[in-house]
């Protein structure tokens, strides 16, 4: 029964995510459009035949809309067609070298966040209103309140530069310089989370079944572990969808501070060279990889929830 | 008659602990805005954060009239000197001998305008929207909210980036962009707000009198709705500052001559190892500040709307 549930909820959302993808699609379509210049305005002005030809190959001599409707069909095949900025490259292929860095900075860092995250603000509700409690959402606030663009020119300055412990930027598929830029990204979504499980474990922790669980004698270990914590992180669960979104966006910063050859730095280029495909390519797939995700969180956060039973909701 | 003397006949018993209610009420003068400025203020970190706050648009405002530099005044014998009292750049200079004080304060402006005005365009915005939506419910909610719902999903910063490009880095066009992106948020928690509101007598009362929606909605819901609303202000104003230096950190934001705390930490990143001040002093004004307003809005929100902690 609730199987059967559980699956036509997903469908129906599923179905949900086309008008979001395509309200996507248009606006950033018709935006980069909008831009003054285009792909081949260089330094070196082309002779018109010449640039009469590259537009023809490329199909920007036809209407806008028309335009708009050939991508739509070209994406729907998975195509995001080939790139103008670098040349020989098709935007699958961009993707497919970018996509990789990227998800496994932004993927580290998330994972890193829940962990420290969830952690940190356990500590500190059982020590609701003690200075542990207090420093560490002071630190936490600080978490928020620095953007990371910031941190990250500090602890290169600090990590690489002056004590020389790690590279200051790079990639090469080593942890070493995974590290920095992994902390950076992770540190105000580390913040965030340990405030939203600070706020619902100490919710959690007055209702009457934990009252329950600690004069059945339990020990406090498992008391939080076994019967605390699934409830508490719930929120974190329905935070994790933005928070991905975040750190994707985060990263655009990240990845120019670390000379990290990732999807974001692609992204910034691409616009400001007017490389059409390139954006579209990349705010597309990011839009789906957002979409999925908040998706994925979404049926996470019923399997979780005892509460929600979507057969009822029928 | 008959129920005149009924409230007669138990008024004695009942009219005392009213009176009592009553008296006290003159005397202290509570009303909901009171109460919540007192609980505001026995919020310490609230409460410094606010001084501070004070302090810093004192400086901000009045301080480079005060300091012998220009913002874009060349002091060539100094270039990227580091602080000192003797050269009368207490902060250093940058790479072009500029004083890093008078452009660090010169950046606050900009900083603190954009992050006063793009969250003013998001909260007439937001606030509009949602009190409609809320206000006339139904068919037009359900879409309205539908639509919200899509753009939420929406990766914004790629879309203020794109704006950015596509519209030239006007400073204006920073307020509008920003704002425009901004406003999702209070949109649904006003909606939230005026679906409860709108059924309550008051309200009720206003449409038998005749008065017309519109005028319900910005004389009797919006008014009503100012204590979320503040709250989510002091919470946006710290966003919006932190997108636009964000923006301007990646050069898409304000424009030289004029310059923000983004484009600071930007140009000082650029200088940090052989002149770590260009970067340290500014990234120092920009995380105060933005620590002190989340603390504020924290310590609103807590004064304000108790039910609602994060």
């Amino acid at each position: 029964m609730r199987q059967e549930g559980v699956l036509r909820h997903a469908a129906m959302r599923f179905l949900g995510l086309i008008p979001t993808l395509l309200v996507l699609i248009t606006i950033a379509f018709f935006l980069i459009r909008m831009a003054p210049g285009g792909p081949f305005d260089g330094e070196k002005i082309l002779p018109p035949e010449i640039r009469a030809n590259l537009d023809a190959s490329y199909h920007l001599d036809e209407p806008l809309l028309q335009q708009y409707f050939r991508y739509l069909g070209q994406i729907i095949t998975g195509d995001f067609g080939p790139s103008f900025q670098y040349k020989d490259w098709t935007v699958n292929e961009l993707i497919a070298r970018g996509f990789p860095v990227s998800a496994t900075v932004g993927g580290l860092a998330i994972v890193l966040a829940f962990v420290l995250g969830t952690l940190i603000g356990t500590i500190a509700a059982l020590r609701q209103n003690t200075a542990v409690d207090y420093s560490v959402m002071g630190v936490a606030m600080l978490g928020i309140s620095i953007p990371n663009f910031v941190v990250a020119p500090l602890l290169i300055l600090g990590v690489a530069v002056y004590a020389g412990w790690l590279p200051a930027g790079g990639w090469d598929g080593s942890w070493q310089r995974m590290v920095l830029p992994v902390i950076t990204l992770a540190l105000p979504a580390i913040a965030y989370i340990a405030r939203l499980t600070r706020g619902s474990m100490i919710e959690v922790l007055h209702s009457n079944y934990i009252r329950t669980a600690r004069a059945k004698g339990l020990p406090e270990r498992l008391v939080i572990l076994r019967h605390a914590l699934r409830p508490a992180i719930l929120p974190v669960i329905s935070y994790m969808g933005p928070a991905t979104a975040a750190l994707i966006t985060g990263s655009v910063v990240i990845e120019r501070i670390y000379s990290i050859p990732g999807l974001g730095s692609y992204f910034v280029q691409g616009a400001l060279n007017r490389d059409y495909t390139l954006v579209m390519g990349v705010v597309v797939f990011y839009g789906i990889v957002i979409i999925v995700l908040n998706f994925i969180v979404d049926l996470l956060y019923a399997w979780l929830n005892p509460r929600i039973r979507y057969d009822e909701a029928q | 008659m008959n129920s005149d003397n009924k409230a007669a006949g138990t008024g004695l018993s009942v009219e005392d602990p009213f009176a009592a209610a009553f008296a006290e009420d003159d005397v202290h003068g509570r009303s909901l805005w009171v109460d919540a400025w007192h609980r505001l203020l026995k919020n310490k970190a609230a409460v410094v954060s606010g001084i501070i706050m004070g302090i810093m648009l004192l400086l901000v405002l009045a301080g480079p009239m005060l300091l012998p530099w220009e913002g874009d005044f060349t002091d060539w014998d100094n270039t990227l000197s580091p602080p000192s009292l003797e050269t009368k750049h207490w902060f250093g200079t940058d790479a072009v001998g500029r004083d890093i004080l008078v452009r660090t304060l010169e950046g606050g402006r900009i900083s603190l305008l954009v992050g006063l005005v793009a969250t003013l365009v998001s909260l007439v915005i937001g606030v509009t929207y949602g009190a409609v939506a809320g206000y006339y419910g139904g068919m037009t909610d359900r879409v309205m909210m539908r639509i919200v719902d899509i753009v939420y999903a929406l990766p914004f910063m790629f879309f203020v980036i794109l704006l950015m490009v596509v519209f030239g880095r006007h400073i204006v066009l920073i307020f509008v962009a920003i704002g425009a992106v901004n406003w999702l948020d209070m949109a649904r928690i006003v909606r939230g707000q005026t679906l409860s509101l709108k059924n309550m007598e008051f309200v009720e009362a206003a449409r038998a009198c005749g008065v017309d929606h519109h005028s319900i909605i910005r004389r009797h819901i919006i008014p009503n709705l100012l204590g979320v609303v503040i709250v989510y202000v002091t919470l946006t104003i710290p966003q919006v500052i932190l997108v636009e230096s964000f923006l301007s950190f990646l050069g898409l934001g304000v424009q030289e001559p004029m310059s923000s705390w983004g484009a600071l930490v930007n140009d000082g990143a650029q200088d940090m190892e052989s002149a770590p001040w260009t970067l340290v002093f500014p990234a120092m004004f920009l995380t105060v500040t933005l620590y002190c307003f989340n603390y504020i809005g924290d310590g609103m929100r807590d004064a304000l709307d108790p039910k609602d902690h994060l």
